[in-house]
């Protein structure tokens, strides 16, 4: 391939398309696809590509079959999971695959053309499209996550990838890129949904020597990983989005800035820099057009605070990620004092098809003030985990109860909590309004960058709100006293209420509190990090207050506010007695036994160890 | 110096250890570059296992216009650093919402007796460190703990733990025995 470099041009592109769709659609042609996300290798997808990989090694003269890594399909619940595609034929969906399952697919399926249906989805021969999961969704940003081999750049090519750079240096003007983006309506995907058009239009007049664009892999909501899922599954749309970034502002230099904590998600960028290099897809005069354009990658080091904009900016120089004050906002002073923009993972999955399609074909997703699809981490309390895209205006009912099939174990739902450390809870009656950035705002929520737990009846919202702020007080950088000081403050607080020593008093001082942080904070994480309290509070004000005058946890979840007691039909096995670290236990053999409450420290073994329910807590 | 290798005395670095090497080469191959002081940081954690001030002070020296301060201040302010030797495996226990939710902290406080350590520690016999993490990226799969490179996953039983943590004492003992089968 390292002969194209020379002459990359749409002509080369287009044929490179055709070679490969030509390939794939060949009689007979089968692609083995193994999903080897962060999820499918924790699950043992690196054994079952060993083991499939064996089994072909040994047939050789079987030309045919292709087995390919790829990213995640957003069902991680199944992983390990393998799908087979034949030309014209269902594709097929093995699931929780072993390697002795692989080896047995590969003989009977692959060598002998007969499908395991046992080892599909509940044995029912169905595929992941058929799934309720992904009936609602619409998949834009996902569209090659688990479809391509992320490592190879001909895949991505085959998928019209690159066509959206090629047309924006060949055919469109600088202005006319950013004027589609304008059009399309994107609105950043990283949180605070600022429109990427309008964006770029700030950094573009800017005259400089240099300018910058930043991809921000940072992601630190905890719970989130959208952007990583893409980052593993389409390396290659990131660069070309930030390409065309580049060339729409003005800038010849990208880096991404992704957290260590994500290596094979570094290792597969790295593999698609080199890539897109040896084809003249970076690098000087991209397809033979006076644009030029390259990119580096940049390692955070585990700090939340870098996710923001000016803090990031602090780390690519090697400093402390610590934020100042905006304005000069990075659009004029940015990396190095050089104008600079910065997007999200999410945000730029999204441009090379709006480049491509066009800005009315995005619009014809979503609503009219958030256009396009937004992907959602759906975790916590609910059937259905995974990654899912949905068209911004679905409701949130739609996604947990459709889409994640609700509550396992028959539990009640409690709160949905989307926007991370930033964000609140949802209720009930709030399920029914469609989803958009304007829309959780106004709910006391936000859109963040798409985490969404579901929490049931066993959690505690004191216990999150806690949660939460022990995170922000974690991750606070300390430069400014209402963050740095005022978070600790709150933190006490809650650490008080949910030790049981809390006061009544002590709710309107967690409010006023709250206020004042988001009021006086320098920077976002200051100032929404008392929004998980606020809005807990507002939601769940009973709860509080049963903590505070009743010195009871109702959800059971915060120890020191629990009673452990043994029931009349205890059998007196003495096996709690025995297991009890502090000896709080005591009774004859065969007799009713008792909890010592001062000496118990609630620490529940007796409740896991009992084999006859006869220990309860209230 | 002697006062500073307090950490775990046979584990000092000695001025000439051969990763000093390795690291100065690469200083050497990002030194034209920006900005360079994380990624250095990084690079001799990756070698070291952790970034003692001895080793800060030595990157100090090489890169002109760095102070020990300006390394110092960034190896404590990002949680990825770590400034004290660390256990032969690491075990990173993820507190993130969606593990957290389901029970993650149940784990943290089964490690925390099983090995009778602290978050943060590391065990009286050096095999384990523990730390808590924010989000691992398995959400699906939650509660979930990582012990270096491997994901275990949907850890709602904290009964397994025990039976985890044997797996690496026992690939210890074959260590062990294979060196000695070697030595004798
Ligand atoms: C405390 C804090 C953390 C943030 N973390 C992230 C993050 O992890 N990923 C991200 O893309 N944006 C994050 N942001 C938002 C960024 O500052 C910035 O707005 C965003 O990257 C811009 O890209 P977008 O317009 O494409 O959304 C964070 C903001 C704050 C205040
Ligand atoms: S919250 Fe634990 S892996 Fe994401």
């Amino acid at each position: 391939m390292a002969k194209a470099k020379a002459k990359m041009t749409l002509d080369t592109l287009k044929s490179i398309q055709a070679d490969v769709l030509a390939q794939q659609e060949k009689e007979n042609n089968i692609r083995i696809l193994v999903g080897m996300g962060t999820c499918g290798i924790s699950a043992g997808a690196r054994e079952v590509m060993a083991a499939l990989e064996a089994e072909l090694a040994e047939k050789s003269d079987v030309e045919n079959v292709q087995i390919i890594p790829c990213g995640c399909a957003g069902m991680c619940t199944y992983e390990p999971i393998v799908e087979v595609v034949e030309p014209g034929k269902k594709r097929v969906t093995y699931v929780h695959v072993t390697p002795e399952k692989a080896s047995e697919i590969m003989y009977k399926h692959i060598f002998g053309g007969d499908p395991v249906v046992k080892y599909t989805i509940n044995g029912e021969f169905k595929t992941l499209n058929e799934q309720n999961f992904y009936q609602k969704q619409k998949r834009v940003v996902l569209k090659n996550c688990g479809e391509i081999n992320p490592e190879d750049i001909n895949e991505y090519i085959s998928r019209d990838g690159y066509q959206g750079l090629a047309k924006a240096v060949l055919e469109l003007k600088p202005e006319d890129v950013i004027e589609i983006m304008k059009d399309s309506g994107l609105r950043g995907r990283g949180g605070g949904g600022f429109p990427t058009g309008v964006k770029w239009s700030f950094a573009a007049p800017n005259k400089a020597d240099q300018k910058y664009i930043i991809c921000n892999a940072d992601e630190g909501d905890p719970g989130a990983f959208m952007d990583r899922s893409v980052l593993e599954g389409d390396p290659h749309a990131i660069l070309e989005a930030m390409a065309i970034g580049g060339y729409a502002i003005g800038a010849s230099k990208g880096f991404i800035y992704v957290r260590a904590e994500y290596p094979v998600a570094v290792q597969r960028l790295q593999t698609a820099i080199h890539q897109a290099r040896e084809l003249g897809l970076l690098g000087d005069n991209i397809l033979g057009s006076k644009f030029s354009f390259d990119i580096d990658i940049r390692l955070g080091a585990g700090a939340f605070v870098c996710g923001e904009e000016t803090a990031l900016i602090a780390s690519i120089e090697g400093k402390r990620g610590m934020s100042r004050n905006k304005p000069p906002f990075p659009a004029k002073e940015g990396l190095w004092g050089k104008p600079t923009c910065i997007n999200n993972v999410e945000t730029l999955a999204n441009i090379p098809q709006i480049i491509l399609n066009g800005a009315d074909w995005f619009r014809g997703f979503g609503t009219d003030k958030s256009p396009g699809t937004k992907v959602f981490a759906l975790g916590g309390k609910i059937n259905q985990t995974g990654l899912v895209e949905v068209p911004m205006g679905i409701t949130l009912r739609e996604v947990i109860y459709d889409i994640g099939e609700g509550i396992p174990d028959g539990k009640a739902f409690k709160a949905v909590q989307t926007g991370g450390p930033s964000g609140g809870c949802i209720t009930e009656e709030n399920l029914e309004i469609p989803i958009d950035f304007d829309n959780l705002v106004a709910i006391g929520s936000m859109m963040g960058s798409g985490g969404m737990i579901v929490m049931d009846e066993d959690n505690c919202m004191v216990d999150i709100a806690r949660f939460f702020l022990d995170f922000t007080v974690d991750e606070s950088c300390g430069k400014c006293v209402p963050c740095r000081e005022g978070t600790k403050r709150l933190h006490e607080v809650l650490d008080r209420i949910t030790e049981g020593e809390g006061e009544p008093e002590d709710l309107q001082r967690l409010e006023d509190l709250a206020e004042n942080i988001k009021a006086t904070s320098l920077c976002g994480l200051g100032q929404t990090a008392p929004n998980p309290v606020l809005s807990t509070l507002k939601h769940f004000h009973d709860e509080y207050e049963a903590h505070v005058t009743e010195k009871k946890c109702p959800a059971l979840v915060c120890k020191p506010l629990l009673t452990f007691e043994i029931k009349d039909d205890c059998r007196g096995c003495t096996l709690c007695s025995r297991m009890c670290p502090v000896r709080a236990i005591t009774g004859e053999t065969k007799q009713v036994h008792v909890i010592d409450q001062e000496k118990c420290t609630k620490c529940g073994t007796c409740l896991t160890v009992c084999k006859f329910g006869s220990i309860i807590k209230y | 110096m002697a006062n500073e290798c307090n950490n775990r005395n046979e584990s000092c670095i000695r001025p000439d250890d051969p990763r000093y090497k390795e690291l100065k080469a690469y200083i050497d191959s990002v030194r034209d570059q920006q900005g360079i002081n994380i990624m250095v940081l990084q690079e001799a954690q990756r070698l070291f296992g952790y970034v003692p001030l001895e080793v800060q002070k030595w990157i100090s020296l090489e890169l002109d216009d760095v102070s020990v301060g300006e390394l110092y201040g960034i190896s404590t302010f990002y949680s990825q650093f770590n400034l004290t030797k660390q256990g032969k495996h690491k075990i990173s226990v993820c507190l993130g919402t969606a593990c957290y939710v389901k029970g993650a902290q149940a784990i943290v406080e089964a490690l925390q007796q099983h090995l009778d350590i602290e978050v943060g520690g590391i065990s009286e016999d050096e095999m384990f460190s523990l730390e808590a993490t924010r989000c691992l990226g398995c959400c699906s799969l939650a509660p979930v703990m990582m012990i270096d490179d491997d994901v275990y996953a949907k850890l709602y039983d904290t009964k397994q733990i025990p039976e985890i943590l044997d797996k690496y004492y026992l690939e210890s003992e074959l260590e062990h025995e294979m060196e000695s089968e070697v030595d004798a």
